[in-house]
């Protein structure tokens, strides 16, 4: 499986398999939890300190709910690994880097020559958000 | 206008060069059309009932003349030679090809146009009132808000997979020509108590099968504020708008289900914690682009008045222009409305006539309006009259604006692979049958709108008089709607009973309004006389 | 009948399954029996074609003539503008629709 991660962090991956959220809060030792598209990610906010992995899954890519969740996590002050896994498409990849994704787990891997494409793609952005690109408006008026 | 500067120029070609590569693995099979169809989508291009269908974004409506130019120029170079405007200011084209689309973008983008977002489950191109920045009545120029509003939701990481489209509307007046709150969030620049300018949030409206017309959320967001309310707005719809089913996602079920209080707290709540992110672009980002919408160069002491000795150019002056905040300027509606024709289509021809005409006597620009129509919004009045020889030879001086041959008409079965019955032939043959001006002139202001299917993209639900296309065992038929007003006193239409056919539904608006003619009182238009008298003599008349 | 119809993948043009390929008429149309998903899936794979569907048709005098008014605004083009459908010089071409 880890070969099949696209990761963008230097730290060693957790190993401890992910657990769901409703399981996490009982299990003091888990450091790693799956967040499914319905779960609250603000469950988690309590709990950041011991956790080293967040697997966001997206059981299909139209289901955008997991990019709420990610920022939700950063703006949290989540520092962790920060997982997109399932069906995850690599013209999503930069959207998601900007959402605070720092690694890939997609069903269907893509060639990391197409990841560094689509991420290279766009030089700037409009918008502020969890990575700390400077947006457009700040470059205007710095 | 807006101008774009070199990160917005670098925004829309970078688009074109990623569309061009998604274009081509779709083409080679790297993708499948399943993962290619939401990326074609967020380009405006759907495959259609006849071909691919492009939808050219038109931001709040605006274009400068050698944007129409360039509109006018792709319609004969890459279509068939004409284009529809539609109900959300924008342009479609019916005939493109997959493989000529980056092409189109590529020429867009030396016009500083685009296609991005005006399809697909994301913020769709931001609309407003098409006498912007030239109405007598407004508070304040509502676009420097709509493009700080285009901007924010351009390629935003976090919105571009919703549980649905999303439409916002950005006006400034008391009179709502947007229908602002039949749109997921509909903002009104306000002026308080204080005398600062803000902005109210209604959210949860909209049109299609369940038709709602949006609560007030917020009376009044400050200026610095109101990119992060927005993006409150929508982080609890994407967290929490439905998704097990299609006909339920829009925000306007979330609002409803939630409850428009219960949607306000959550929203607040986000409000509270965002503001803390720095979201919000500082107010000189939107001095900047307000920079860009000063008034043109309006010349002071204009003659104010209108030379009234031609009754064809007083008729068409009264019915087709809007005061203007300038004394010796007026805004003039080009109606795409002629006697039987398309509603809202335009050849390439005509499209270089509007540009240049615009370019002539409207300080070189022009706005589609929802109604589908074209607004030269700063005309000299002492123009008007050379401005109106000019129309009235191209057939563009039809005097019909909210008249009864005014009809928004969705493209229907004739284009739509959703529809259910044709829309177009139904709106030609109504303009046709009330084609008289003095049955136009007796009937007044009344506003008669078609879709060809539920979704409602012909805004049936918003029409004093609105007419719904329906599949009956494979048959078209059509059913009318009454008392439907998409103005600042929003109401929705309600249906008549059973249905008619494509001659029946024609038959049955001229009885509907019979009864307005019999029935009003002085002053009434017929929405009015709808509301005092009620439905039931109207069906009496219908089915009696 | 069972007849295929879809969109040339690269021009978006209407098509209709002939038996060995695509055509843009829909007399051309053959009835495919209960190999309708095989084609499509196969035609899709190819990227010759795109949205294929099957649809019921008739056989009659004129040619062939799909069951719903759908496909047959689809084969003709838009009954409002006759100059683009694929019969521009018939008149009564719309009716044929309806």
């Amino acid at each position: 499986m880890v070969e099949r991660t696209l990761r963008f962090r230097d730290d060693e991956p957790v190993s401890d398999p992910a657990v769901t959220v409703d399981s996490f809060a009982d299990q003091s030792n888990a450091s790693a939890v799956r967040l499914e598209p319905g779960d609250d990610a603000r469950a988690l906010i309590p709990y950041l300190d011991r956790i080293g992995l967040v697997e966001v899954n997206f059981p299909a890519f139209t289901d955008g709910r997991g990019y709420s969740a990610a920022r939700i996590l950063r703006e949290a002050g989540y520092a962790g690994e920060l997982r997109a896994v399932g069906d995850v498409l690599v013209d999503q990849l930069s959207a998601m880097r900007r959402c605070g994704f720092d690694s890939f787990a997609p069903d269907h891997p893509f060639s990391s020559d197409d990841a560094q494409a689509a991420l290279a793609r766009w030089p700037e952005f409009y918008q502020a958000a969890a990575d700390d690109r400077t947006p457009i408006w700040a470059k205007r008026h710095a | 206008m807006y101008k774009y500067d070199q990160y917005d120029q670098a925004m829309v070609d970078t688009r074109v060069a990623e569309f061009r590569d998604q274009v081509n693995r779709r083409l080679e099979g790297h993708i499948t059309e399943d993962q290619f169809k939401p990326l074609r989508l967020q380009n405006g291009l759907y495959l259609q009932l006849h071909a691919y269908m492009l939808r050219v974004a038109v931001p709040y409506g605006t274009l400068s003349s050698a944007q129409m130019h360039m509109l006018a120029d792709i319609a004969d170079k890459y279509d068939r030679g004409y284009g529809h405007f539609t109900t959300r200011q924008n342009i479609q084209y019916n005939w493109i090809r997959l493989e000529d689309a980056p092409d189109i973008l590529a020429d867009l983008a030396t016009v500083e146009m685009h296609a991005i977002q005006t399809s697909g489950n994301c913020i769709r191109n931001i609309s407003s009132d098409q006498y912007a920045g030239a109405a007598a009545d407004e508070v304040i120029d509502p676009r420097p808000y709509a493009e700080l509003l285009r901007q924010w939701s351009s390629f935003h990481p976090e919105f571009l997979a919703l549980p649905r489209k999303f439409k916002i509307a950005v006006i400034a007046s008391d009179t709502d020509r947007a229908a602002m709150k039949l749109h997921d969030i509909g903002i009104r620049m306000v002026r308080n108590d204080a005398g600062e300018i803000g902005t109210q949030f209604y959210v949860g409206g909209g049109m299609g099968r369940t038709p709602m017309i949006a609560p007030l959320i917020r009376d009044f967001v400050p200026l610095d504020q109101f990119v992060t309310y927005s993006e409150a707005c929508l982080r609890v719809y994407n967290r929490h708008g439905r998704r097990d089913n299609k006909y339920k996602a829009r925000i306007k079920i979330l609002v409803h289900e939630l409850g428009a209080e219960e949607y306000k707290r959550q929203v607040e709540e986000e409000f509270a914690h965002l503001q803390g992110q720095g979201i919000e672009p500082p107010l000189a980002e939107l001095e900047r682009i307000k920079a860009c919408f000063q008034d043109p160069a309006f010349e002071a002491g204009a003659p104010d008045e209108v030379d009234a000795s031609d009754p064809d150019f007083v008729l068409w002056t009264d019915r087709n222009c809007h005061p203007h905040k300038q004394p010796g300027y007026i805004s003039a509606t080009i109606s795409l409305k002629p006697v039987g024709g398309i509603p809202g289509d335009a050849s390439a021809d005509q499209m270089r006539l509007m540009a240049d005409l615009a370019k002539e006597y409207s300080f070189d620009e022009c706005r589609v309006t929802h109604a589908q129509n074209i607004v030269l919004p700063h005309v000299r009045k002492a123009d008007l009259y050379t401005l109106w020889r000019k129309l009235d030879e191209a057939g563009l001086g039809t005097p019909n604006l909210d008249r009864i041959g005014d009809i928004i008409a969705c493209p229907g079965l004739d284009y739509c692979s959703l529809a259910n019955a044709r829309s177009i032939p139904v709106a030609q043959k109504i303009s046709e049958r009330f084609a008289a001006q003095e049955k136009q002139d007796a009937l007044g202001e009344l506003k008669l709108k078609i879709s060809g299917c539920i979704n409602a993209c012909g805004h049936h639900h918003a029409g004093h008089i609105g007419i719904l296309g329906v599949d009956r065992k494979g048959v078209e038929n059509y059913q009318l709607l009454l008392g439907g007003c998409e103005g600042e006193d929003t109401s929705l239409g309600k249906i008549t009973g059973p249905g008619f056919d494509e001659d029946g539904i024609v038959d049955a608006v001229e009885k509907a309004a019979d009864v307005y003619l019999r029935e009003k009182q002085e002053g009434e238009r017929f929405l009015d006389t709808y509301r005092r008298i009620g439905i039931d003599p109207f069906k009496e008349a219908l089915y009696g | 009948m069972k007849i295929l119809t879809g969109n040339n993948l690269k021009t978006g043009a209407v098509v209709w399954w002939d038996g060995q390929s695509w055509s843009i008429h829909v007399e051309d149309a053959v009835d495919v029996g209960d190999r309708a998903d095989d084609i499509i899936s196969a035609e899709e794979a190819a990227r010759r074609v795109v949205g294929a569907y099957a649809i019921d048709g008739e056989k009659d005098a004129q040619g062939v003539r799909p069951a719903h008014i759908k496909d047959r605004i689809r084969a003709l083009g838009p009954t409002v503008r006759p100059d683009l459908t694929l019969k521009p010089a018939d008149p009564e071409a719309g009716n044929w629709v309806i």
